[in-house]
């Protein structure tokens, strides 16, 4: 159904519709909003579920995994200093091989605190063995989430759904909240693949050495590979099922003839097309690729998108603190038999919630376009602040956040 | 339960005089009634944790683990359901779970060192939610796993009122990772991080946390205390505890041969000692009120239960630190006024107990002298 309607709303809203037998809850800015809903749908008898107020994210996480383990479906989300508090527990329920699906409103992490936006939680988590989809905007973080419950327990593997602080989070916009028989009709029930079941006792968790540890990891990596196809396959299912395309791998946008295309992740996209249609208008060559499945990362899909372009952007909001980027990273792989053909750059953007205008990026992708990006650039940044700090305490920059 | 001199089946004879098997537990006998015979005595126990397992030779911690989930799965039964269970990391994991084996004959989860408490709330709510209300939640965990790392999930755990009995096996310190000091360890210990050397050798007095007490804070339908030297006490509060619902806690005291450099032989021994002298209170309580104590037959002087373990040595080699053993002797006097341990008129007087090794001074010094000495 059309709602206008907040965005955590709406995640909660697909997320009661996907009937989670166990939902755990810690709050944390700006992902409450989410589990608040859905403890008032479980009060009102809305949602038929388990809802555990826990002690801490490390405990919601734990919760989930306790849950999973029985066969039962189980939700949590957190964000920032939480997900790094539960950051244990994250990489367990994936060894563990857990369906668990939580949301991650992407917010910055401190020191020096900070409650807006950017994406350096979810990247902290990126070798977590969990699979991360980046949603668009508000439809996508809703759909994602009925689509997350497939393919995880599709491939007994967790998935986060990232969606970005505040602006997706609390932003009021236009959503089809997926409805209760669709979902149904989509989203099976869930058949664990092993259980806590005392007719047929397991030993779940036990301790691999080295004689064996190697090809536990390899096989992970084979499952995460596999994903791929999943991942892909779920979203078309989507689409056929519910009539709009959320998900997949990743939306190429206006990349037919672009000589330059910026890739990113999550609600700057949307910033993006209108910045890449203002920019086709004047007649400059470029295109977006919004990555949706960051893990497992679609290296073959993003190639065939790279295809055309002589100039890649990896818009960034996060970085590798002293190197760069970090989905750069990834594309470098991608584009490494054309290392020579293209200039691969990164913009770090919209860090700590600072806003991300049309204008700026319009600007910044006029000089990608006339190949004058560094390697290495930060959106907006105030260099007469830089410089001034630089001046008055040198390079080594201690306690720079006066 | 009375001490009995006479048993129903033929008694060893020793130099002329009666040997149990049992030697000074004070129940000598009471196994082989058929009403109070223990579950383990019975062909049809469980074996939960079965044999095969790498647990040190006399780890009370694995007898201890045995007991409880063979009584808990017996209780489980009994009401028509069964058991699952959820294991912190440390020494109990490790030893049982080596892939690709298994001592584990019960469906068994192990996630991480701290998260059991939390892990095992999930269980429930998982089972609850898929309307599995036949299948009861034991969670376990070592002290360290317990009263530092997990405290914040069991507190919660507690808290929440869920539906899990708690067991932490408490042998004072960090084993698995090498006998270094937990929130449990107590005054004087000697671990890897507070060693046997300076002007304070062990652990500073004053620490450790008390957290059947801490429990008792919370509440909760039942706390209680145990030791793996009455099996037969430690399986009546299993069962009594898997009659309830909701939060339950039970702390087994559980000596380890490895860090405490006693012999393997006096796991059972070293238990009973620490009872017996008040170091370790063995009680029961329900929503806060302390329901029952085990009361001590016939007290002995801490010094007994000290000199048997290598951690305390510092204690009595080179020249004896009677400043430090009379404030464990505090300790220990203070237990006993707090639960009154003394003085209960069924406290049965002890005979032959310098035959049977029963808890006394002289069984325990004769001890100290074949003790090994190096560290
Ligand atoms: C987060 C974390 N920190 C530390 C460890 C290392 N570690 C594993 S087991 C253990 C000690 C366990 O001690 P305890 O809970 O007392 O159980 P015991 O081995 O004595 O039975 C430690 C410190 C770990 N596995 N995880
Ligand atoms: S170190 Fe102690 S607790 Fe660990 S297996 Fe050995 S005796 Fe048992």
């Amino acid at each position: 159904m059309l709602r206008e309607i907040e965005g955590s709303k709406a995640v909660a809203a697909a997320v009661a519709a996907c009937r989670p037998d166990v939902v755990c809850a810690y709050p944390i800015s700006p992902q409450t909003h989410i589990v608040e809903e859905l403890s008032r749908l479980v009060k009102v008898g809305e949602l038929d579920s388990e809802y555990v107020n826990v002690e801490s994210e490390f405990a919601a996480q734990s919760v989930a995994i306790g849950a999973s383990a029985v066969g039962a479906r189980a939700y949590t989300a957190t964000a920032s200093q939480g997900l790094l508090f539960m950051a244990e527990a994250v990489y367990n329920a994936s060894g563990l091989g857990l369906p668990i699906v939580m949301t991650v409103a992407n917010r910055a992490i401190g020191a020096p605190i900070n409650i807006w936006n950017d994406q350096s939680d979810t990247m902290s988590q990126r070798e977590s063995g969990w699979l991360q989809l980046f949603a668009a905007d508000n439809q996508e973080a809703a759909d994602l989430h009925v689509q997350a419950f497939r393919i995880a327990e599709e491939l007994s593997l967790p998935v986060m759904v990232c969606m970005d602080g505040f602006v997706l989070t609390h932003g009021v916009e236009r959503v089809d909240v997926p409805e209760q028989e669709q979902v149904d009709a989509f989203l099976p029930p869930f058949q664990p693949v092993q259980s806590l079941d005392p007719k047929d006792p397991v030993t779940i968790g036990a301790m691999v050495g080295p004689e064996a540890f190697t090809e536990v990891r390899y096989l992970a990596h084979r499952k995460q590979q596999a994903a791929l196809e999943v991942v892909d396959r779920v979203g078309r299912e989507f689409a056929a099922a519910f009539g709009r395309q959320s998900g997949g791998l990743l939306h190429a946008y206006r990349t037919e003839g672009a000589e330059t295309i910026v890739v990113a992740l999550g609600s700057v996209t949307g910033t993006l097309k209108d910045a890449v249609d203002t920019l086709r208008d004047d007649g400059v060559p470029v295109g977006l690729v919004a990555l949706t499945s960051f893990r497992p990362f679609p290296e073959a899909a993003m190639a065939r998108a790279l295809a055309g372009a002589g100039r890649v952007v990896s818009l960034e909001r996060a970085f590798s603190l002293g190197r760069g980027g970090i989905v750069e990273e990834d594309l470098r792989r991608v584009l490494w038999n054309r290392a020579g053909e293209v200039a691969l750059t990164t913009v770090a953007a919209g860090l700590g919630g600072r806003d991300i205008t049309a204008a700026s990026l319009v600007e910044v992708l006029r000089r990608a376009d006339r190949g004058e990006l560094a390697p290495l650039e930060f959106l907006d940044l105030d260099e007469a602040t830089v410089a001034a700090h630089l001046a008055a305490v040198g390079p080594r920059t201690e306690g720079a956040a006066s | 339960m009375t001490t009995s001199t006479t048993a129903t089946t033929a008694p060893q004879q020793s130099e002329g005089r009666t040997r149990f098997y049992q030697v000074g537990s004070f129940a000598v006998g009471n196994r082989l009634l058929p009403e109070v015979r223990s579950l383990q005595s019975s062909r049809e126990r469980n074996n939960t944790l079965t044999s095969g397992h790498r647990a040190c030779q006399g780890c009370g911690e694995a007898l201890g683990a045995r007991y409880v989930l063979d009584a808990a799965t017996a209780a489980a039964e009994q009401a028509g359901g069964s058991l699952v269970t959820v294991n912190a990391t440390g020494c109990l994991e490790v030893f049982s779970s080596p892939y690709p084996e298994s001592a584990w004959r019960l469906p068994w989860l192990h996630s991480l060192f701290g998260n059991a408490p939390a892990v095992a709330t999930g269980v429930a709510a998982g089972l609850r939610a898929k309307g599995r209300d036949d299948i009861r939640v034991v969670a376990q965990g070592g002290d360290g796993g317990t009263v530092d790392i997990g405290f914040g999930c069991l507190s919660g755990m507690f808290e929440r009122g869920d539906d899990v009995l708690y067991v932490c096996y408490d042998n004072q310190a960090y084993m698995n990772t090498g006998v270094q000091r937990s929130g449990a360890t107590p005054p004087a210990v000697r671990t890897a991080t507070t060693q046997a050397v300076g002007d304070a050798p062990g652990n500073v007095f004053g620490q450790g946390k008390d957290v059947p007490r801490i429990a008792m804070a919370h509440e909760i339908p039942y706390v209680a205390t145990a030791t793996v030297a009455d099996l037969h006490d430690l399986e009546r509060k299993v069962a009594y505890a898997m009659s309830l619902h909701g939060p339950r806690y039970i702390h087994v005291f559980v000596p380890c041969p490895l860090g405490w450099g006693s012999k393997s032989s006096h796991t059972v021994r070293i238990a009973r000692l620490a009872v017996e002298s008040g170091l370790f209170p063995v009680f029961e309580a329900e929503h806060g009120e302390v329901t029952g104590v085990s009361p001590i037959r016939r007290q002995v002087p801490v010094e007994d239960y000290l000199v048997l373990q290598r951690r305390y040595a510092h204690l009595f080699r080179p020249t004896r630190d009677e400043q430090t053993i009379a404030r464990i002797q505090a300790i220990a006097d203070r237990n006993i006024r707090r639960y009154g341990l003394l003085g209960h008129p069924d406290a049965v007087p002890v005979l032959n107990d310098e035959v049977t090794g029963a808890a006394s001074t002289l069984g325990a010094r004769a001890d100290l002298n074949d003790a090994p000495k190096e560290d």
